[in-house]
C-alpha cells in the first residue's frame, strides 16, 4: 500500500472521532481544531518523497487500523515505569493510554504554580490556555501537529508564575497498558514558565512489548524572560510502539532552557524539538541519545532559530545503531539576519556496531548573519582500535571492553543529565537485559 | 622473565624492526633508547599485542610462555604493563570505573578476590596521593582534557595500581616538565622490586638520571646496534646518535647472547 | 571601523572584467527546442546515426522531467523554448585545421582574454582548446600529445575520428537519465572536450579547455569526457568567461571522468562566468553536473574548483569509489558577491573496500550573495574500511549575504569513519586591524586573510591557476572589506 492510500484508510478510521469524544468546547478551541483538521486534510500525510521525510517511511504504521484509546487499568505497567515514578517525589500527572489518571496523579505544587490536566483546565479556567495553546507548534505547516491539534484529547498544563521556583521535579508520565488492538494517542502539553521562574519537567513514554500503540504527541513550551527549564523526554515504549512527537519551545530574553531527549523504545520514533530564540541573551542546550537495535528506526531532529542577538546554544547528540537498526539525525542551526554575536555549536556522533545498521546524517547550518560563531560537527563511525586497545592492554576482555566503550559513548549524553534519579534510571535503562553489563562503580562489576 | 628472538616487524610493506634480540630478568631495568623512527616504540607496542603490526619472524617469551600467541588482554593480566606514549581519551568513561573493570579482571585472573567500591577507592586513593594526582582526574573521564603531564602520570598510577611484573614505559617522559619528570621517576623508582622488571624506551639520557637503569639498548634502524651499561646512556648523551654507524661497526655482535 | 566596512563593499561590488563583446560572424538557429532542432544539431556535426538516436533519447526523457526545486536558489522560471540551442564561429567547411586558419577575432578575443592560442606563445606545458558558444575552435599541442597516444580534441573531433571510445564511454558515469540538465545537455551539446590517457602514460603538459559564451540568448551545453587507462595521469584545466549582458545565459555541461586501475585524474575548474550586475541583472545560469568514477583499484580523481562567477551555480562535482583503495577529493572555493546564488558541493559515493575521501570546501558571501555549500558521503554496505574527512568553512563578510550548509551523510557499513566538521565565521576585525597594525590597508588585510582561509584549496592547484584564481578572488572582493 502507498503512503497516500494509507494515510486515506488511516483518516477514514479517525472519521470517527470528530465531534463527539474531543472536546470542542470554548468556541475558539472548536474552531482551532476545525481549522487544524482542514490544514491537516490539505497536507496529507508525509511521504519519503518530502526532504524533511526523506529516510523515515511512514507506510506501515500507516496500513495499521488504530483506534482511539479507552482508558486502561495501571496493572501491567512497566516496573521501570514506577521505579522512575517513586524516584520523582514531586507533582505528576500520569495519563494511562492518554487518559488523565487522578488517582495515580499529584497535582499539588509549589506556590504559584499549577500542574493539572489539559481537561481539568479547560473545563475550569481555560482563559488560561486560550492566549498560548496552538500558539507556537506549528500545526499549519506540519500534518502530525495538525492532526494532534485537531483530535487531542488530554493532556498536561504547567504553568509557573512569575518569579516561582519549583524544587521538585514535575514529572509528566505517559504510559500504554498491553491490549490486543492498535491504539492511538494524541497527548497534548502546554508549559509555560512565567519571567524568572525555575523548574526542571520530566516527560516519560512507557509501553508494552507486543501491543501496537501510535503517540503523535506535541509539547508547547514557553520560557519567560530569565526563566531557567530543565525538559527531559525519555521514550521506552514498547517494541510495537509508533512515536511521532514535536517538541516546540519559545525562550524569551535570557531565559536559559536545557532539553535531554532519550529515546530506547518503540518500532518507529520520531522527536523533533524547535527551539526559537525570541530574545537577547538566551543559552539553549540539547542533548540527545539514542539507541536503536533489532529492527527499530530512530529519527531525531533538531532546529534551533537563533532569531535575536547574543544567544548561545550548543546541541550534543549521539546515537548508536546495533543489529539491522536504522538511525536518522537532522540538526538545523538557523541564524536570521538580526542575531548578531550567535555562538551555536553542534555535534552530532553516531556509533555503528553491526554491518546490518545504517544511519542518515544531516546537520544543517544556514547562517544570514555575519557576525557570528557556528560550528557543527559530525561523526560516523565504529568502535575505536586505539580505545579497544588501550583497554585490552589493562586486562580488560575484549568483549566488556567492548560494553565499556559503547556505555561510555552513551554516558558522555547521559552524565550531563542534571537530575540525579532520571540519570539513575536512564543507566539503569541501559545497562539492563542483554544491553550493557556495566554498573555503577558500586558492587555491579564482575 | 622476557626473551626476545631475532623479532622482525613490518607495517604493511615497510619493515620497522629486523631481527631483534633482547633478554631482561626479574629486577632489571633496561633502557631503550634511539633516535626517531629507530623502531622504539614498535618493540613496545609488539610487547604488549598492538595488532597493527605484523611479526614476520622471531619469537619472544614471557615467563617461558609463547607471548606473540595472546590476546593483549591475556598478557596484561599475566602482568604485562605499557604506559602508553600518546593514551587515548575515551569521553563519558571515568578513570575510576575504568580502572576498577581492569584491576578485578586481573584479579580474577590470579585468583584474587575483586575489591569492591570502597577498598578499590581507598587503594586509588592512596596511589593517587603518592603520585601527588589530583584526585579530580580520578572522577574525569579517561585522559579527556588532559594535559600532556597528567596523561603521563595517569599512565604511572595505573601501573601503581595494577602491580605489574613487566612494565614497559614507552616515552613516558616526553613532554613532562622537571617537577614532573621527578614525580613519575620516584613512583617508578618505589615500583622497583626484585620481581619486577622495567624496560623503559625513551629518546633521552634526562629520564635515566632519575630511573638509573642496569643494561641500555641503543636501537638503530630496526637493530639494537649497541648494549651497554648505564655509562652508554652518557655516552650517548655526549656523543649524540649520529656516531651510531661507526658504534654499529665496532660492536657488530650484541652483548647479550 | 566604518572604513573597513567601505572596503568590504567596494570589494565585492567590483565591476566585472572579461565583460567584452566580441563581433564574431556566428552561424546560429532560431531558438526553441523539438527534435527537429537536435536533429539539426547533430546533422550540422555530421554525427553518426547512434549519436542522433542518444540525444533523441534523452530530449524524450527531458521533456517527461522537472525542473529541480530542491537547490537553495532562487530564480525566476527559465523558458526553455527561448534558448538558442546552437550558434557557432563562422569558419570555412571542416573547421580549421590548423591555428592559422583560425577565424582573427576570435584569436583577439582569446588575447584580450590573456589566452593566447598560438603555441609559441603560449607557457610551456599548457595545451588548450578553446571552446566558443557552442564550437570549439583550437586546440593546440595536440601533434605533439598524439607522439604519447594521448587524445586531446574537440568533442566533435573525438565522435568523428574516436567513435568507439566516445560511444564505450558518452553517458557511462552521467546517464542522460541523471537529471534535468544532464538530460537538456545529452540532447542539445555542441561541443566540449575529450582526451583519452593511454596506459601508463603520464602526461607531460597541462591539458585545458577555455569555454566563452559569446552569442546573445544563448545556451551553452558542453561535454566533457577523459578516460585514463590504467597507470595513466593528467592534470586538466577549465576556465570560462562570458560577456556582460543583461539577459541570463545558461549553461548547462556534462563533464565525465573515467579512472581505470592506479590511474589518477586531477581536474580543476576556474569558473568565472559573467555573476550579472549589482542588482541582479543578467548573469550566467550554470548548472552543471560533473562526475567521476574511479572504476579500477587505487585509481584517483580530485577535483578543484574555484568558483568566482555565475547569477547561479548549481555544481556538485563527484566521485564514484568503486575500485577498491580508490580515492576522491574535493577542494573548493565558492564566491558569491552581488546578488550571486550558489549552490555547490560535492558526493562523494563510496563502493569499493578501503576507499577514502576528503572534502574541503570554502565559502565566501558578500554583497547579497548566498553560498550553500551541499554535500553527500554515502558509504554502501560494502565499502569496507571507508573513510572520508569533510571539512566545510564559511567567511562572511559583510550583514546582507547568507551561509548554508546542507552536508547529508549515509553510512551502511560499520567500519566506515566519517567525520565532518564545518564552521562559519566573518572576517575578524581583530585580524584585520592587526594586519593594519602591521601597515597594510584594509583591503590588503582581507586578501591576506580570505587567501589564507582558501589556502587549503590554491594548494591544489597547478601553480600559475593558483596565481589566477587568487588575482581573480581579490578583483572580485575589491570592495567589500568592513
Amino acid at each position: 500500500m502507498g503512503t497516500q492510500q494509507a494515510g486515506d484508510a488511516f483518516l477514514r478510521n479517525l472519521d470517527g472521532l470528530r465531534g463527539h469524544t474531543v472536546a470542542s468546547r470554548p468556541s475558539w478551541l472548536g474552531e482551532l481544531r476545525g481549522a487544524a483538521l482542514g490544514r491537516f486534510t490539505r497536507l496529507g500525510f508525509p511521504t519519503t518523497r518530502q526532504e524533511e521525510w526523506r529516510f523515515t517511511d511512514l507506510s506501515r504504521m500507516l496500513s495499521i487500523r488504530f483506534e482511539p484509546a479507552c482508558g486502561g487499568a495501571s496493572d501491567g505497567l512497566a516496573s521501570e515505569a514506577w521505579a522512575l515514578v517513586h524516584a520523582l517525589p514531586g507533582p505528576r500527572v500520569v495519563l494511562v493510554d492518554g487518559h488523565f489518571r487522578a488517582d495515580l496523579s499529584v497535582t499539588a505544587a509549589g506556590r504559584g504554580i499549577v500542574v493539572d490536566s489539559l481537561c481539568r483546565v479547560l473545563r475550569d479556567s481555560p482563559g488560561l490556555l486560550a492566549p498560548h495553546l496552538a500558539h507556537y507548534a506549528p500545526w499549519r505547516e506540519h500534518p502530525f501537529v495538525a492532526l494532534n491539534t485537531g483530535l487531542a484529547t488530554e493532556g498536561v498544563f504547567v504553568q509557573l508564575a512569575a518569579g516561582a521556583v519549583q524544587e521538585e521535579p514535575v514529572h509528566l508520565v505517559h504510559l500504554w497498558t498491553a491490549a490486543g488492538k492498535a491504539r492511538v494517542a494524541h497527548p497534548r502539553a502546554l508549559i509555560l514558565a512565567e519571567p524568572n521562574s525555575r523548574a526542571a519537567i520530566v516527560e516519560s513514554y512507557w509501553g508494552s512489548h507486543g501491543s501496537v500503540s501510535l503517540t503523535n504527541a506535541v509539547t508547547e513550551i514557553v520560557v519567560g524572560r530569565g526563566a531557567v527549564l530543565e525538559h527531559a523526554k525519555l521514550q521506552e515504549e514498547g517494541d510495537e510502539a509508533f512515536h511521532m512527537a514535536t517538541v516546540q519551545v519559545h525562550q524569551q530574553s535570557r531565559s536559559s532552557f536545557t532539553s535531554h531527549v532519550v529515546f530506547l523504545g518503540g518500532s518507529l520514533a520520531r522527536n523533533e524539538i524547535n527551539i526559537r530564540l525570541e530574545g537577547r541573551r538566551c543559552r539553549c542546550t540539547l542533548n540527545g541519545l539514542y539507541w536503536a537495535r533489532g529492527r527499530q528506526h530512530m529519527d531525531l531532529r533538531t532546529r534551533i532559530d537563533h532569531a535575536q542577538p547574543a544567544c548561545a546554544s550548543e546541541e550534543l547528540y549521539k546515537g548508536i545503531l546495533d543489529e539491522r537498526a536504522r538511525g536518522v539525525f537532522n540538526g538545523k542551526i538557523y541564524v536570521h539576519r538580526a542575531a548578531q554575536q550567535t555562538d551555536a555549536k553542534q555535534t552530532n556522533r553516531a556509533l555503528v556496531l553491526s554491518d546490518q545498521a545504517r544511519v542518515n546524517t544531516k546537520p544543517q547550518l544556514e547562517i544570514f548573519a555575519d557576525d557570528v560563531r557556528c560550528t557543527h560537527g559530525a561523526t560516523v563511525g565504529q568502535i575505536e582500535p586505539e580505545a579497544m586497545f588501550y583497554l585490552r592492554s589493562r586486562g580488560i576482555a575484549e568483549r566488556r571492553a567492548r560494553q565499556l566503550l559503547i556505555w561510555a559513548f552513551a554516558n558522555d549524553v547521559v552524565g550531563r543529565i542534571g537530575l540525579a534519579p532520571l540519570r539513575t534510571a536512564v543507566e539503569q535503562l541501559l545497562t539492563a537485559g542483554d544491553g550493557l553489563s556495566v554498573g555503577p562503580v558500586a558492587g555491579r562489576l564482575p | 622473565m622476557l626473551i626476545v628472538k631475532n623479532l622482525h616487524v613490518r607495517v604493511g610493506d615497510k619493515p620497522i624492526l629486523r631481527g631483534i634480540d633482547l633478554e631482561v630478568h626479574a629486577g632489571e631495568v633496561h633502557a631503550i633508547m634511539g633516535p626517531n623512527g629507530s623502531g622504539k616504540s614498535t618493540l613496545a607496542q609488539v610487547i604488549a599485542g598492538r595488532d597493527t603490526y605484523e611479526v614476520t619472524q622471531g619469537e619472544v617469551y614471557y615467563e617461558g610462555v609463547p607471548l606473540l600467541e595472546m590476546e593483549p588482554e591475556e598478557r596484561a593480566r599475566e602482568g604485562v604493563f605499557m604506559a602508553f606514549q600518546y593514551p587515548v581519551a575515551i569521553p563519558g568513561l571515568s578513570n575510576t570505573r575504568f580502572l576498577h573493570a581492569a584491576l578485578n579482571a586481573i584479579r580474577k585472573h590470579r585468583g584474587l578476590p575483586e575489591l569492591d567500591a570502597i577498598d578499590f577507592l581507598a587503594l586509588i586513593r592512596e596511589k593517587a596521593a603518592f603520585l601527588q594526582m589530583d584526585a579530580g582526574l580520578l572522577e574525569r573521564p579517561v585522559n579527556e582534557g588532559f594535559s600532556g603531564g597528567e596523561k603521563k602520570r595517569n599512565e604511572i598510577f595505573q601501573m601503581a595500581v595494577l602491580q605489574p611484573r613487566l612494565a614497559i614505559l614507552d616515552e613516558t617522559d616526553s613532554g613532562l616538565d622537571i617537577d614532573a619528570l621527578k614525580i613519575v621517576a620516584n613512583g617508578v623508582n618505589s615500583l622497583r622490586r626484585p620481581g619486577r622488571a622495567f624496560i623503559v624506551v625513551t629518546h633521552y639520557q634526562r629520564l635515566l638520571s632519575y630511573i638509573v637503569p642496569d643494561r641500555v639498548h641503543v636501537l638503530y634502524e630496526g637493530s639494537i646496534v649497541r648494549s651497554g651499561g648505564k655509562e652508554l646512556a652518557l655516552e650517548l648523551e655526549a656523543s649524540g646518535y649520529g656516531g651510531l654507524q661507526r658504534g654499529a661497526a665496532r660492536d657488530a655482535a650484541p652483548a647479550l647472547p | 571601523m566604518a572604513s573597513q566596512e567601505a572596503t568590504i563593499r567596494e570589494f565585492a561590488e567590483q565591476e566585472y572584467r572579461w565583460g567584452f563583446d566580441s563581433r564574431i560572424d556566428s552561424e546560429t538557429i532560431p531558438p526553441g527546442l523539438d527534435e527537429g532542432v537536435v536533429r539539426l544539431i547533430s546533422a550540422k556535426k555530421g554525427e553518426p546515426d547512434w549519436l542522433c538516436q542518444w540525444r533523441l533519447r534523452a530530449l524524450r526523457h527531458w521533456q517527461r522531467m522537472r525542473e529541480p526545486t530542491w537547490a537553495n536558489l532562487r530564480y525566476p522560471p527559465i523558458d526553455y523554448q527561448q534558448i538558442v540551442y546552437y550558434s557557432a564561429p563562422k569558419s570555412p567547411a571542416g573547421g580549421p585545421q590548423s591555428l592559422d586558419e583560425l577565424d582573427p577575432a576570435v584569436r583577439q578575443m582569446f588575447d584580450k582574454l590573456g589566452i593566447p592560442l598560438a603555441e609559441q606563445e603560449r607557457l610551456a606545458g599548457v595545451a588548450v582548446d578553446a571552446v566558443v558558444d557552442s564550437a570549439s575552435v583550437a586546440t593546440s599541442f595536440q601533434k605533439q600529445l598524439a607522439k604519447l597516444g594521448i587524445i586531446f580534441c574537440s568533442f566533435s573531433e573525438a565522435v568523428r575520428r574516436h567513435s568507439e571510445l566516445v560511444r564505450r564511454y558518452l553517458g557511462s558515469v552521467v546517464p542522460y537519465t541523471d537529471n534535468y540538465f544532464a538530460a537538456l545537455n545529452s540532447a542539445v551539446f555542441s561541443d566540449g572536450s575529450f582526451c583519452y590517457i593511454p596506459p601508463g602514460v603520464h602526461c607531460p603538459m597541462e591539458l585545458s579547455t577555455y569555454f566563452r559564451i559569446n552569442a546573445r540568448n544563448t545556451g551553452q551545453f558542453e561535454r566533457t569526457l577523459i578516460i585514463a587507462e590504467p597507470g595513466s595521469y593528467v592534470s586538466y584545466l577549465e576556465g570560462c568567461t562570458a560577456p556582460m549582458r543583461d539577459e541570463h545565459q545558461l549553461h548547462a555541461a556534462v563533464v565525465e571522468l573515467v579512472a581505470h586501475e592506479e590511474a589518477q585524474i586531477r581536474y580543476a575548474t576556474v569558473q568565472n562566468w559573467y555573476p550579472g550586475d549589482r542588482e541582479g541583472r543578467g548573469g550566467v545560469y550554470n548548472f552543471v553536473t560533473k562526475r567521476g568514477i574511479c572504476r579500477g583499484a587505487r585509481s584517483r580523481i580530485s577535483w578543484t574548483q574555484v568558483e568566482v562567477g555565475s547569477a547561479i551555480t548549481w555544481k556538485y562535482p563527484s566521485v564514484i569509489l568503486r575500485g577498491d583503495g580508490s580515492v576522491g577529493e574535493f577542494y573548493s572555493v565558492a564566491l558569491t558577491g552581488r546578488r550571486q546564488q550558489a549552490d555547490t558541493g560535492t558526493k562523494m559515493i563510496h563502493i569499493g573496500r578501503n576507499t577514502r575521501s576528503t572534502i574541503v570546501s570554502k565559502g565566501i558571501s558578500a554583497g547579497r550573495g548566498q553560498n550553500s555549500y551541499r554535500g553527500l558521503v554515502k558509504v554502501q554496505r560494502a565499502a569496507e574500511g571507508a573513510r572520508n574527512y569533510s571539512q566545510c568553512d564559511s567567511l562572511l563578510l559583510g550583514d546582507q549575504c547568507g551561509a548554508h550548509t546542507f552536508p547529508y551523510i549515509e553510512v551502511a557499513n560499520p567500519t566506515a569513519q566519517v567525520e565532518h566538521e564545518a564552521s562559519t565565521s566573518r572576517i575578524g576585525e581583530d585580524q584585520i586591524f592587526y594586519c593594519r597594525q602591521r601597515g597594510l590597508a584594509a583591503e590588503d588585510a582581507v586578501n591576506l586573510i580570505v587567501n589564507g582561509f582558501c589556502k587549503e584549496v590554491f594548494r591544489e592547484l597547478p601553480m600559475e591557476f593558483a596565481v589566477e584564481a587568487q588575482k581573480l578572488l581579490a578583483v572580485n572582493l575589491e570592495g567589500s572589506v568592513g
